[in-house]
């Protein structure tokens, strides 16, 4: 079983070769240059070093978010696009639970959080459980303050906290948190292909594959416009309700 | 691969998700477009990110349609071509995504295609014949540019907008006279019932730069209009505002136009863009054309609103000049014409 495996939904531009329970080539860069410039000709290179046909590929993974609404869909189109040309499947992976299975195996609660703005993170809870990724909280747009009172209302006896809000939130969350909590060192504390494509086996092998031209990346949030507009819309509501 | 050259070409750079085949840059085997102009309308204009969302979406399904129609598996097109700019970034970056992609998987040469030079190209379609050197007058929403074509690929400007893009001042005016989005066609409409010498709006003329032009002082003068007109409680007859509006617009941009051919020598015109496919300036292209002996052409009304077909004929002349995009093209909501 061989897999491509794409993450674009944050800072990170990542992406793997998996061939069953091997991890054939990844190449993960952290830096500021643009995803649409940097991600097909990563996979290109990592392609050539390790003489891989695309045709060979049995399905194509995709961080489907949340994450950055723009960086989601040069993930999102990119993935469309292989799976059009090469007529496989798509999997479409919770860019989130990605993220928990960089933590493989680890005790307690793992809660990533990506920096949403607007005080806000994306957030979901999961542990694992005889190896398997289970979710206690699906993944949410959730303001910080919400997510820490949560984690402390549960009380675990330990948090592992992960993803490119640590930076953002770190010493708010300190001050907050009354639970025994951690952060994850820098080899696992981003999106990596790796993981997408691990846990994308894990779907794909549960029969969760769907066709390319099905998949569009989940925001968890609406556009701004719609927002404006649906405010503006409930403002009259209530004047017409009043009068 | 049949002795022909079959382009797959895809183009998002704004509010319509479009995919075509055509065939050496003029026969347009397949011509796909899905339209987001009915959810935009709410918003009285295009929201970018609801743009890109609905691109996403649609793509596969509207490349899928392409090839369907053109009978042809992407193994049998010899290359993906796709706009890259100008446009909305968001809604550029899903159509250049999506060709890479295609194209890295299949093997396929990609080429990226300039839009505006697209719009130009849209000519070629339906007149093989038109070749360079000729006139050429762009207007759409975004663009106004009086141009040279040298060659195929060669452009030298003349004149262009300083302000507002014509069809950016349709879209004003009919907003603000509530006829709503999107405003070319509905003011190309209602101008039909109305008198165009009703007003006198001044026209879209710039002082000492002979071939440009400038719609934001005429789109303020509607507005003006607008307002004098509700402080007295006069009432405002539509049709005659759109009327008289648009006799100004398409006043400049034939007088441009023709200037231009005579000092320029150029014995042939040629119209591109969405608000080519307005109806009272082919007609008044066609009557100057006609009065002084120039051949016009203008393509369509369906190849003059943003279409891939048009992006498949451009890459055509691109592809023979040996034009090759790496896996790291990249959207450029700015690109300039004749800009690589």
């Amino acid at each position: 079983m061989k897999m491509i495996a794409l993450d674009s939904s944050g800072l990170v531009a990542s992406v793997a070769i998996l061939e069953d329970d091997i991890l054939r080539a990844e190449y993960t860069v952290d830096y500021k240059k643009t995803h649409s410039q940097t991600l097909l000709p990563m996979l290109d290179e990592i392609a050539k070093m390790i003489l891989f046909d695309p045709k060979d590929a049995d399905a194509v993974a995709v961080a489907a978010g949340p994450g950055s609404f723009t960086g989601l869909r040069i993930g999102s189109a990119t993935a469309k696009g292989l799976c059009f040309a090469l007529n496989k499947p798509l999997v479409e992976v919770p860019t989130l639970a990605a993220l928990a299975y960089n933590l493989f195996g680890a005790e307690g609660l793992i809660c990533p959080i990506m920096d949403a703005r607007r005080e806000q993170v994306y957030n979901g809870l999961y542990h694992f459980e005889n190896g398997a990724l289970v979710t206690d909280e699906d993944q949410r747009a959730i303001a910080v303050l919400d997510l820490a009172e949560e984690l402390n209302a549960k009380r675990p006896d330990s948090v592992i906290l992960l993803g490119d809000g640590v930076a953002v939130y770190k010493e708010q969350l300190d001050s907050l948190l009354k639970v025994p909590h951690l952060y994850a060192p820098a080899n696992c504390s981003r999106q990596r292909a790796a993981s997408v494509a691990a846990y994308g086996k894990v779907l794909f092998e549960q029969g969760k594959a769907v066709r390319g031209e099905e998949h569009a990346p989940v925001y968890l949030r609406k556009s701004q416009a719609e927002r404006e507009r649906e405010a503006r819309e409930r403002a009259a509501g209530s004047l017409r309700g009043e009068s | 691969m049949n002795g022909h050259t079959d382009i797959l070409a895809i183009e998002t750079s704004c509010d319509e998700t479009a995919a075509a085949v055509v065939r050496d840059g003029t026969h347009v085997l397949s011509n796909s477009i899905y339209t987001q102009i009915g959810m935009h309308t709410v918003y009285g204009g295009v929201v970018p990110e609801l743009a890109s969302r609905k691109h996403i979406e649609k793509i596969d399904y509207v490349i899928k349609a392409a090839l369907e129609e053109a009978g042809m598996s992407l193994e049998e097109t010899d290359a993906v071509a796709v706009t890259y700019g100008p446009g909305l970034v968001g809604a550029l970056l899903v159509g250049a995504a999506e060709a890479k992609a295609i194209a890295w998987a299949a093997g396929k040469p990609l080429i990226g295609v300039n839009h505006i030079e697209g719009h130009i190209c849209a000519n070629y379609i339906e007149h093989p014949e038109l070749k360079p050197p000729y006139l050429g007058l762009v207007v759409s929403g975004g663009h106004t540019h009086l141009i040279i074509v040298r060659d195929y690929a060669e452009f030298e400007i003349l004149g262009r907008t300083v302000d507002d893009a014509a069809g950016e001042a349709f879209d004003k005016v009919a907003r603000a006279i509530g006829l709503g989005y999107p405003g070319g066609p509905k003011i190309d409409a209602a101008a039909k019932k109305g008198n165009a010498s009703a007003i006198t709006f001044p026209k879209a003329k710039v002082n000492h730069s002979e071939y440009d032009f400038s719609f934001s002082g005429l789109k303020s003068a509607v507005l003006n209009y607008l307002n004098h007109a509700a402080m007295m409680h006069e009432e405002i007859c539509r049709e005659d505002v759109a009327a008289s509006f648009q006799r100004a617009v398409v006043e400049v941009l034939t007088e441009h136009t023709i200037r231009a051919a005579k000092e320029y020598g150029m014995s042939r015109i040629a119209l591109a863009g969405g608000v080519s496919a307005n109806s009272a300036l082919r007609d008044a292209m066609r009557g100057a054309a006609v009065k002084e002996g120039f051949e016009l052409f203008v393509p369509s009304p369906l190849y003059c609103t943003d279409n891939a077909a048009m992006i498949g004929a451009a890459a055509y002349h691109e592809y023979l000049r040996g034009t090759r995009s790496g896996w790291d093209l990249n959207a450029v909501p700015g690109l300039r014409l004749g800009e690589r």
